[in-house]
């Protein structure tokens, strides 16, 4: 590990003024991926902001019945928050899914929206990777392929997003609260991550200095239901190959796909597709099949489409019985 | 390089150390704690378990610079006055151990895995509908001890271990 000095800025506007400055600089909350990535020699920072305590890192109801997730708030923690359960159950589920007690208990919301891809080749620092180090080349493609993404990809780059959190937000619409040099935004999850095109380096669409703070979830509909279902390799502690996030309420399904994308992929083709249609595994099958047309699998990762297509109708239904 | 305060099993230690040093490094190499294991040092093992603050957590990720006043507990600090923690003596009548390698990073692991069910926290394998105190069955222990790996596949005697100390 290359050596760096660490800081512990005492206020969010410290460490936002901090950030901007200096672009050498990595914003740690939980660790759970900077150090790993500091460890693998994939990231280098010469500077460490220790965000954790000037981070939200409670959740809260809202007065409309919506929820506010803490940036700081630890994996562990919103999976047994009490509202999350309650309310929704899809962000617990996929919380839980993920990782293993001891990391979820260090791993923070905001953290675990902005981990970095687990793809082998970004991960080794001797192969060419353009996420990794622009115009290098991608050796992902040629190589193993079965954890790669299928939807949203681009020749320079197929990494898909790990995250099982972020996907459940993307089927609930969540909105992250950001601040920065220029002052609060707010922005759709699932608007959050950028996809590759030309530019695979930059994972989000967050600008130098700009730290996520909190996590909106709106209220849902007394009769909504929302479920998180993740397949994969093995029984715990490992990524998804593919997983699904829905919501369903009367005449309206949401459904959010993980593991086949550089970020939570919402099936906007497939939710238009059942807008008041009854929910039948034809139904579902037709406006899945509708997604995935725009799929562009590679040879080592082509089943995640059939994959893709059984797990959403199965969970679909499931919640529409 | 810093100096570091914390609390490691119950008596306060002053350290200096280069920002670079996890807290199992600390751990093992400057305060000769060596029970927490460097298995994969990337998380992935669970050896390295440790509890600060009274919850698990994988030592070989966290800086120590980061733990300033940490309280961190290590296998070395379970044992009781009067004689093992619960969780050490089910092992050891279990037989839950062969090289003994990832045996403090499961001891740890349990510790911490067993107040966090009693704190009430679900699992990847509780039914949504539990709303009431978690029975701990052999799937529910064998989902909360996922992130701990033994080599040797002493699982099955692990779980009797803690199946035994829940009680």
């Amino acid at each position: 590990m290359k050596t760096f000095e660490y800081v512990r800025p005492s206020t969010l506007s410290e460490a936002v003024g901090l950030a901007a400055e200096r672009e050498d600089a990595c914003l740690l909350a939980g660790g759970t991926n900077l150090v790993d990535l500091m460890k693998l020699g994939v990231e280098q920072p010469r500077l460490v902001i220790d965000l954790r305590t000037v981070l939200e890192s409670a959740v809260t109801s809202r007065a409309d019945g919506g929820l506010r997730i803490g940036a700081g708030t630890t994996n562990s923690d919103v999976a047994s928050a009490a509202a999350v359960r309650a309310h929704y159950p899809a962000v617990s589920e996929a919380l839980l899914s993920g990782a293993s007690g001891q990391l979820r208990n260090l791993a923070t919301a905001g953290g675990n929206l902005l981990q970095r891809t687990r793809c082998p080749y970004f991960q080794d620092v001797v192969k060419p990777c353009n996420k990794r180090v622009p115009g290098s080349g991608c050796s992902a493609r040629e190589g193993d392929t079965r954890m790669l993404a299928v939807l949203g990809t681009s020749p320079a780059c197929a990494a898909s997003h790990p995250s099982d959190f972020a996907v459940a937000l993307a089927a609930l619409d969540a909105e992250v609260q950001v601040t920065g040099p220029g002052g609060d935004r707010a922005v759709p999850l699932a608007e959050l991550h950028r996809l590759p095109a030309d530019d695979p380096s930059r994972d989000s669409v967050l600008g130098r200095g700009e730290i996520v703070t909190a996590i909106e979830l709106p209220p849902l509909g007394p009769s909504a239901r929302s479920r998180y279902r993740k397949v994969r390799d093995r029984a715990a502690f490992a990524f998804a190959l593919v997983s699904v996030a829905t919501v369903v309420e009367p005449g309206k399904v949401r459904i959010a796909l993980g593991g086949m994308a550089p970020r939570p992929w919402r099936a906007r083709r497939s939710e238009k597709a059942l807008r008041g249609a009854a929910l039948s595994e034809a139904s579902v099958d037709a406006a899945i099949a509708l997604e995935l047309e725009q799929a562009q699998a590679l040879d080592g990762n082509a089943f995640k489409l059939a994959l893709a297509r059984q797990l959403t109708i199965q969970t679909v239904l499931e919640l529409a019985a | 390089m810093r100096t570091l305060r914390l609390t490691v099993n119950g008596e306060q230690v002053e350290v200096v150390v280069d920002p670079r040093t996890t807290l199992l490094d600390l751990l093992r190499e400057q305060l000769g704690l060596t029970g927490a294991k460097k298995g994969c040092d990337h998380g992935q093992c669970g050896s390295c378990t440790i509890l600060v603050n009274g919850r698990r957590v994988t030592s070989c990720l966290m800086l120590a610079v980061a733990y300033a006043g940490a309280e961190v507990v290590t296998v070395e600090g379970l044992a009781e006055a009067d004689g093992l923690h619960p969780v050490q003596q089910a092992f050891i009548d279990h037989d839950a151990l062969q090289c003994g390698y990832c045996t403090p990073g499961q001891i740890c692991s349990a510790v911490g895995m067993l107040r966090e069910l009693a704190d009430g926290w679900a699992s990847a394998v509780t039914s949504p509908a539990t709303t009431h105190e978690i029975g701990i069955d052999e799937l529910e222990i064998r989902e909360r001890m996922s992130g701990n790996i033994c080599r040797c596949g002493a699982y099955v005697n692990i779980v009797a271990a803690i199946a035994e100390a829940a009680r």
